[in-house]
């Protein structure tokens, strides 16, 4: 693999994090990490309509009319998701259920439209599919991180196998039920954001609308 | 080039030729992958009757099981207005098949369901279908050993739904299970967790004046016709007390267990 392809693969999981950078693709980080093992398919669903979407768009986008760009982008990555969609539904059947309509939203997720939009309407095929991967495995980072810790401290499981036994279940651990609702995912976030931004200091956004000096004694009239 | 590209009849032949493209791609996905969809789903319902019933523990049993279990149940059809079973010509005249017939669809046909009004409407649930399918295992004698009944009820967030089974009397609970629902996971979720279930089993629905007696209390729930109510999720234990008392009233599943069940 070239320097440059590993670059495009790598730099999206720290350096240009989706999540933490771009705060794309926060709406599902929040709404299926309650429990590691849906968190996963998730992930790897993800993952593989960015990649894919890339490569068609990015091999369409010399015969691509200006007008209509977005809405073609829209087709297929609408198409790629309903056959995700249709896949899960056959082959993991239970786990499906549980993601119930996230997997549909992945059609709106915005780290895919804006990896189609940014990076394959720009670059050949090959580099695009490895952006799609790469940005994939940013997004599955942070959600493997938050379904990790939601699940063990929300329910003391990990893929629904007991690590701290609960209180409810006979155990000592008593759960924190803060933990399986959607802020928790937040402040998880939040803080993976705040980790990443002190050892990346060149992340850190300039400050839109700083506060101006107190005027009172030059100013006052 | 690029004048040609953003060209209308461009524009237009590469519009159709996608669309083409995707629409084929994702038909031929939806027809090849459709038989296990539906062996999936028909997997799902059976596996969780026999959840309900008692008869499966995911943590021994395997999906390759349900099949060969679920041969004991046989599926018939109740009129719950009249509380009776569908006769096989009535089924017919209405296009009714035990094995296709389905609740949530039928809950949306009018000729198939009534609308829930006011009072009526214990459950929260809008619509009530006027056929459900229950699934029993029968004795030599006629009587019932078991009977497996969908219930269904708005609990926090949404409709929980479930089967309940009874014992052959009509009244003793075998075991209740929930295969789908929107509660709050840790709180209301908790109605899937089967030592909360565990509960259920040996409970009387009716009281002594053969009305619906079940409830679901908090601290405690000792009593026969109790259960106790999950911590943090009152709504969903009204929910639930509320879901019982619909589908096994008058309205719901009370005639019918009258008539064909306790005999």
């Amino acid at each position: 693999m070239s320097e440059m392809s590993k670059t495009i693969l790598i730099k999206p999981i720290f350096k240009e994090n989706p999540i933490a950078l771009q705060i794309l693709g926060v709406c599902s980080a929040l709404a299926v990490t309650t429990s590691l093992q849906v968190t996963l398919v998730m992930c790897i669903a993800l993952t593989t309509v960015t990649a894919f979407s890339n490569l068609f768009i990015s091999m369409l986008r010399n015969n691509m009319p200006g007008s209509i760009r977005i809405i073609i982008q829209m087709t297929v990555i609408a198409s790629l998701v309903i056959l995700v969609d249709q896949i899960l539904k056959a082959y993991a059947y239970e786990i499906s259920k549980q993601l119930s309509v996230f997997v549909g939203l992945i059609i709106t997720n915005c780290i895919v439209m804006g990896r189609a939009e940014a990076f394959a309407m720009k670059n050949p095929p090959i580099p695009s599919f490895l952006d799609g991967i790469g940005n994939g495995l940013g997004y599955s980072l942070v959600l493997i991180i938050v379904g990790t810790l939601r699940e063990l401290f929300g329910a003391g499981t990990l893929f629904g196998i007991t690590i701290l036994p609960t209180v409810a279940n006979g155990g000592w651990y008593q759960p924190n039920g803060l933990m399986l609702l959607a802020p928790s995912a937040f402040f998880i976030i939040g803080f993976f954001i705040w980790i990443l931004r002190e050892r990346n200091v060149e992340q850190i956004e300039k400050n839109e609308f700083p506060m101006s000096a107190h005027t009172a004694e030059k100013g006052a009239h | 080039m690029s004048s040609n590209v953003n060209s209308v009849a461009n524009t237009l032949k590469i519009a159709l030729i996608l669309c083409a493209i995707c629409s084929v791609v994702i038909s031929g996905a939806a027809v090849i992958l459709k038989p296990m969809q539906t062996a999936n789903q028909i997997l799902d319902r059976n596996k969780n009757i026999l959840i309900a019933a008692g008869m499966f523990d995911p943590a021994v049993n395997s999906n390759a099981d349900v099949a060969s279990m679920f041969e004991r149940f046989n599926a018939r059809i109740v009129d719950l207005d009249n509380g009776t079973f569908l006769s096989d010509e009535d089924a017919q005249r209405l296009g009714l098949d035990p094995l296709t017939y389905s609740e949530s669809a039928a809950k949306n046909d009018p000729a198939l369901s009534d609308a829930l009004g006011g009072e009526d409407d214990v459950a929260n649930i809008r619509r009530r279908v006027k056929y459900a399918t229950v699934y029993t295992i029968d004795n030599a004698d006629g009587s019932f050993e078991s009977v497996v009944l969908p219930v269904s009820g708005y609990g926090l967030w949404g409709i929980m739904y479930g089967y309940l089974a009874l014992e052959g009397d009509g009244n003793t609970v075998q075991g209740i299970g929930f295969y789908d629902h929107k509660e709050t996971p840790g709180l209301g979720g908790e109605i899937s967790n089967p030592r909360w279930q565990a509960q259920w089993p040996g409970k009387q629905i009716y009281g002594a004046d053969s009305d619906v007696a079940f409830e679901v209390v908090k601290g405690g729930g000792t009593g026969e016709s109790q259960v106790d109510a999950l911590s943090g999720a009152t709504l969903t234990s009204r929910g639930v007390e509320n879901m019982i008392a619909f589908w096994l009233g008058e309205r719901g599943f009370g005639r019918f267990l009258n008539n064909e069940v306790k005999g």
